[in-house]
Parts: C-alpha cells; structure tokens; sequence
C-alpha cells in the first residue's frame, strides 16, 4: 500500500524511535512488562505503516458495499439509515412483554426482538413438570398461537420486523409468527425479521438443544427452503457467536466458531440441494461486543472479509448479497458487574461503539441491572438513549468506516482473521464442526478461555473496576430490580387448560397425526404440517413431544 | 474428623442452559484439593438428590441464571431432608438479587456467592463448612 521509498524512510524512523524509547522505559517503566488484548493477541508498542505493509488496499480492504467487505456491506453505510435498535426483550405473560414492546416502539426502537422463557426455548408448555419454577422468567412464555396473537397485539407485522431468539422448536415458532400476520391479513411475503434458528451453538455453548445434530439440521434447512420460496424477507437463521463468547472464549474464537458453524450450514443446506448464491442472501451472523474497543472493531472487519472469502473460494458464491456478511450486535452480558452497577452504561457504550465503527446492523445494548436480574423499564431506556446518543450525537455516523487506515486496527484485522482461520482449518481436519463438537474440542477450548479469564482477574491481572480495583462499600439493595411473579405460571396453566378444552382437538389430533408421518420421511418439508398445526391452536409442547418421539433428544458430552 | 477429601456435586437444575459459572467453579474447586462431580444440563431435583446421597458428597453447589433458584433451592434442601440427608450443604451462585439471599440462607442454603466472587473465596468458605460439619459429626 506504501512506497517503498516511502517505507524505508518509515523503517529508518521507527529504528531510531525504537533506540531512544529504550533510554525512556528505564527512566520511567512501562505499566507492565507486555501488552495484549483481550483476548490476548500481543502487542506492540507502536504500529506504523511496516506493520501493514502487505495489505493490498483492493484486494484486502476494497470499497463499502463490495468484496471483501471489510469496510462494510452497505456502500454509504450509517449516512444512509442508522442500524436497527433492536432490544432484546420479554418476560412474564405475553400481555407483559406486549406492553414492553409497545412502550419500546413509542421511545423509537426500530425493530422488536423477542426474548422467549426457557420452557418455550426448549418445546415445553407450561404446565409440563420440567417448566416448574421457570415460566416467564427470562422471557415470555408462548405455548400456543394464542399466546402470540396477545404478544403482537396492536403491533403491525407488515411494519415491524422482529427478531425472536428461539433455536430448536423454531419452526414452531416461526408458523405461529406467520399465523398471528395471517390474523392481521398481512401475508407471509411481507413479513421482515429473524429467527436465531443456530442449533449448533446450542450444543457449544447456550444448552437449549432438544434434538440430535440430524434431526436439528433437518428443521434448519426445511426453514431456509420454506421460507426461500414462501418467506423471502426473512432472515432464516442469525449465526450466533454471542453465546460462545458468553460462555467464555477468546474474540478470536469468537470468529472462528461462529464462522465453522457457518459453514456447517452452507454445506447441509448444499445437501438438502439449496443454492447458497439463494439462501446465502438470508443468513446473517449475530456477535458479541466486549470491552476491549480495538480488538472488537478489529474482529469485526475480520469476520466480515473472512466470511466473504469462504463464500467465494469453498462455495463458488458468487451474488454479492449473499457473499456480505450482516449482523446484529448485542454488547456483553458477561462483562457487567453486580458491583457499582451504573459502572456498566460505560462500559454500554463502548462496546456500543465499537459494534458501530465494526459496522454492525442492528444493535442490542444491555441494560445496566443485567447482572442482577432482568432489566426494568428505566434501565432499558437508559440502554436504548446510549444507542440514540451514539447514532445522533457523536459523529461516528457520518463517515463510513472512519477507523479504516489505522495501522493498529489494519494490523488486528489481519491478526484475527489469521488465526481464525487456523482454527477453522484445524476444524476441518477434525471432520468438520458436528465432529469438532461430538469430540468435544470446541467446547473445550472455550472452557480453558473461561478459566483463563477467571484467573486472570483472581490474581489481578486483568482488572474490573468495582470488582478487583476501585472497589467501594455499596449500600446493598439500592436498585430497583425487576421480579416476575410465581403466579405466572399458574395463570399460563390454567389458560392451557382452558384452551384444550375450547379448541377442535379432532383437527389438533389429526394435525399432529400428519407431523409423525413427515418426521418419518426424510425428505419431506415439516413446516406446512407445523404452520397447520399451530393454525388449529396446538400446543408447542404437544407439536415438540411428537418430533421428540420420532427424533429423540440429544445428550450433552460433557467435558470439565 | 477425617482426612477426607472433600466431595461436592456441582449442580445445573432445570432448563437452564447457562454453564460457564458451573464450569468454572467446578475446575476452580477441583484445583482447590476437592473431589468434584458436575451433573452437566436439566437436572430434575430428585436427579440431583440421589446423585449427592450415592457419591456421599459434602456439599451441593447449586449455579442459577435462570430466576427460578427460590423453587430449585428450596425443593433440593426439601428433597434431601426428606432423604434423611440433611447434613448434605447446601450453597450456589448465579444471578440471583441481593434481596433474594436472606430467604435462600432461611431456606437453608449455607451461602450464596453473587457473580463477581474470586472462586477462591468460594473455596476457602467450602472447606470452612466441611471441617465445621465434619467436626459436629
């Protein structure tokens, strides 16, 4: 990218920079001995032009809008829309999240993004034995199109887009979705949102799996082929590293991971005769944003030229849509702390912003309280306004990409894709993601990560003001903290039974007759027998039970 | 009084799928000197229960992000009463409100460490109860 004249001139300064910095550092020591990220890439006390000076600016970096995307996947970026606030959010009853949301979309969040209860995640209703004691508590309980149709009350389908967090009954979920617009009149080609629909990351990292690898990948590609020719707006699936960095691993990781599942679900979906150039258009990626600012933007940029380039050079993609990869941002739960809580709308933003120069999407900030609880109403908003002050007040949106040319972020960039990539091939050598998670490497390595970090803050190494430096005596109990109430449970009991007892059961019986016949052909498209299922009012549970029967349900492999 | 290494299950109960607290704190544990056998996801309460009384552990360690830990901590302290395994601790981590600790202790529970905890805090109380409960014996 440089001169060579130009770079000997930058070689000869950096040289004599490099001497006389010496005679400083005696006089007056660095802060420690060596400097990392994060995630613990090294680095170096200075970064200039010699650091990338193998970066050939077309092929490596290019333009907004073209390959290999690196500075982005919409040519005019944030001049043109800001990204989708898009807050992730439910609790309770539906009738709770349903105001949550409304109240969300009247202080201008763009997009709906729906946090389910852990029964509903995992195909349970809520009366079922296994549900006991965690109804609506980290997201609303949905059980049957009922439920939904309270959910999206006075919602507009056709001008919303929603984003819902469910992975193994998704199917389930997303025929509800369509049943509750047909009950608006909004057809199903109108319909804008997401479904998470990542079962692999279940397995590594997140814990809501029901059924085997086979089946699961099954429901994925039957969604990515429904919706190709029924859905097309629909994003069908958001490759989710999120969950792998919370459950502890490096950024680097983070990309890598995310990016091997990714291909996971080209290649079933290549199996199942999909054209990737097709369903490529309508996958999207879901990260994680941490504290470390310039790791992250430079992760970020990694991700997306990777993605690319995997696209291009293993799967002969070719439609630029489909070779740009989009993704929705959520800043890190884990980093919060239970201590001096209001410390965390800092740290808020500059993850925030680092997803922003990273050029994300759409952008979910966590809510201060979050270590402690569910977010209440007051720390929502103060989450959504860091959002709006990034967007309206701090300039960052008015140039794309404005971080691009930083030696030190060019540097990264480069860094991480590398070893991300190594990870990627050494998954490949493994047979590929399915068998790097059976063999339990994946999920060992983020365990070692997890540990790693723990250590580091243990013996002071890593510090988090207000945890292990800058501590203070709190008064306990100041925050107002958000409770779900026991009743919830009882009250979505009671509506089930209710429901069972006014619907047609013969219609119920003979729909989920037809979800057993095609769960035995291999072949055969579950989602027109789900959508029918779930438009004669049968449950999630009693849809989920029959594909348990016919599938099975997987085991975790555990590793320590 | 014995020489015994101490012997805790770590437990996840119920649906929830969040395990690096549980991970993390059985290695930690585990580095500490004790015998640690994690459950791994969805355990049932009387899983849980039968697992502590046959591996004749110390102290069940209880790890909850979920918001359901007053129906899980009380149904496991109930369900080893009932099993004549009183003497069994009792105690957890997660996300669980500072006001929600003074009816867990109540409960039973012998302590709960909140997120940010140094393991080794966690461990150093673990080695306290036991020598404390193996002296009563």
């Amino acid at each position: 990218m440089f001169d060579k004249k130009i770079l000997e001139e930058v070689r000869r300064l950096k040289e004599s920079y490099d001497a006389s910095v010496e005679k400083t550092i005696v006089k007056r020591p660095e802060r420690r001995e060596s400097f990392t990220t994060g995630g613990g890439i090294p680095l170096k006390r200075l970064y200039t032009p010699l650091d990338i000076e193998g970066v050939d600016y077309e092929r490596d970096l290019g333009v907004p809008g073209s390959y290999p995307y690196t500075r982005g996947v919409q040519p005019t970026q944030y001049r043109g829309r800001f990204w989708t606030m898009r807050q992730y959010a439910g609790f309770a009853t539906a009738e709770d999240s349903n105001r949550r949301y409304r109240m969300l979309m009247e202080q201008g969040t763009m997009g709906l993004s729906v946090a389910f209860d852990l029964p509903t995640q995992i195909g349970y209703d809520s009366d079922h034995p296994m549900a006991a004691g965690e109804v609506g508590k980290v997201g609303v309980a949905i059980d049957s199109l009922a439920d939904m149709e309270i959910l999206f009350n006075q919602i507009p389908l056709d001008k919303v887009s929603t984003s819902m967090t469910i992975n193994a009954p998704s199917s389930v979920l997303l025929a509800m979705y369509i049943g509750v617009a047909e009950k608006q009149g909004v057809s199903m080609e109108q319909l804008s949102g997401t479904i998470q629909n990542d079962i692999l990351k279940e397995y590594i990292a997140r814990g809501t799996y029901i059924f085997p690898p086979k089946p699961s990948m099954r429901l994925i590609t039957n969604i990515f082929d429904f919706c190709s020719r029924n859905v097309p707006k629909w994003n069908t699936i958001s490759i989710s590293g999120y969950h792998i960095r919370e459950a502890g691993s490096t950024a680097v990781q983070e990309v890598a991971f995310t990016l091997a599942d990714g291909i996971a679900y080209v290649e079933a979906a290549i199996k199942a005769g999909l054209d990737p150039n097709v369903f490529g258009k309508r996958l999207s990626f879901f990260f994680n944003a941490h504290n470390d600012f310039i790791e992250e933007i430079a992760k970020f940029r990694a991700a997306r030229r990777l993605w690319a380039k995997i696209l291009k050079d293993r799967f002969d993609v070719t439609d630029p849509k489909a070779l740009s990869l989009r993704f929705h941002t959520q800043t890190g739960g884990c980093t919060l702390t239970a201590q001096q809580p209001e410390n965390n709308i800092a740290r808020v933003t500059i993850q925030a912003l680092a997803a922003v120069l990273g050029g994300t999407q759409s952008l979910h900030t966590n809510s201060m309280d979050e270590a402690l609880a569910l977010p209440t109403e007051k720390s929502v908003r103060i989450a959504l306004k860091t959002q709006q002050i990034i967007a309206h007040e701090s300039g960052v949106c008015n140039t794309v990409d404005p971080v691009a040319g930083s030696y030190a972020i060019e540097s990264l960039t480069n860094e991480i894709e590398d070893q991300a990539m190594a990870y990627i091939s050494k998954i490949d050598e493994m047979g590929g993601m399915m068998s790097a998670i059976e063999k339990g490497y994946v999920q060992k390595q983020i365990q070692d990560a997890a540990y790693d970090y723990q250590l580091s803050i243990e013996e002071n190494d890593r510090i988090v003001v207000g945890v292990n430096k800058f501590t203070v005596e709190e008064e306990k109990g100041t925050l107002q903290l958000l409770k779900v109430d026991e009743s919830v449970g009882t009250n979505q009991a009671k509506k089930l039974k209710e429901l069972r007892e006014s619907r047609d059961n013969i219609a119920v019986n003979n729909a989920l007759d037809k979800i057993r016949e095609t769960a035995k052909d291999e072949g055969a498209n579950l989602m027109p027998a789900i959508l029918d299922a779930v438009r004669c009012y049968t449950t999630e549970g009693e849809i989920c039970g029959i594909l348990r029967e016919e599938f099975g349900e997987y085991k975790e492999n555990i590793v320590l | 009084m014995s020489d015994r290494k101490i012997r805790v299950v770590v437990a996840k109960p119920g649906l929830d799928g969040h395990d690096r607290g549980a991970k993390v704190i059985a290695r930690a544990l585990r580095d500490a000197g004790m015998e640690v056998i994690y459950t791994g996801l969805r355990q049932t309460v009387d899983q849980i229960v039968d697992t502590a009384i046959q591996e004749d552990v110390d102290a069940i360690g209880i790890s909850i992000l979920s918001g359901a830990h007053h129906h899980y901590f009380k149904a496991i302290i109930e369900g080893l009463a009932e099993k004549d395994a009183k003497d069994i601790i009792v105690f957890g981590g997660g996300v669980i409100p500072e006001a929600d600790i003074p009816s867990l202790t109540e409960m039973g529970a012998g302590a709960i460490f909140g997120p940010g905890t140094p393991t080794s805090t966690c461990a150093t109380w673990l080695k306290e109860a036991v020598a404390k409960k193996r002296e009563a014996e």
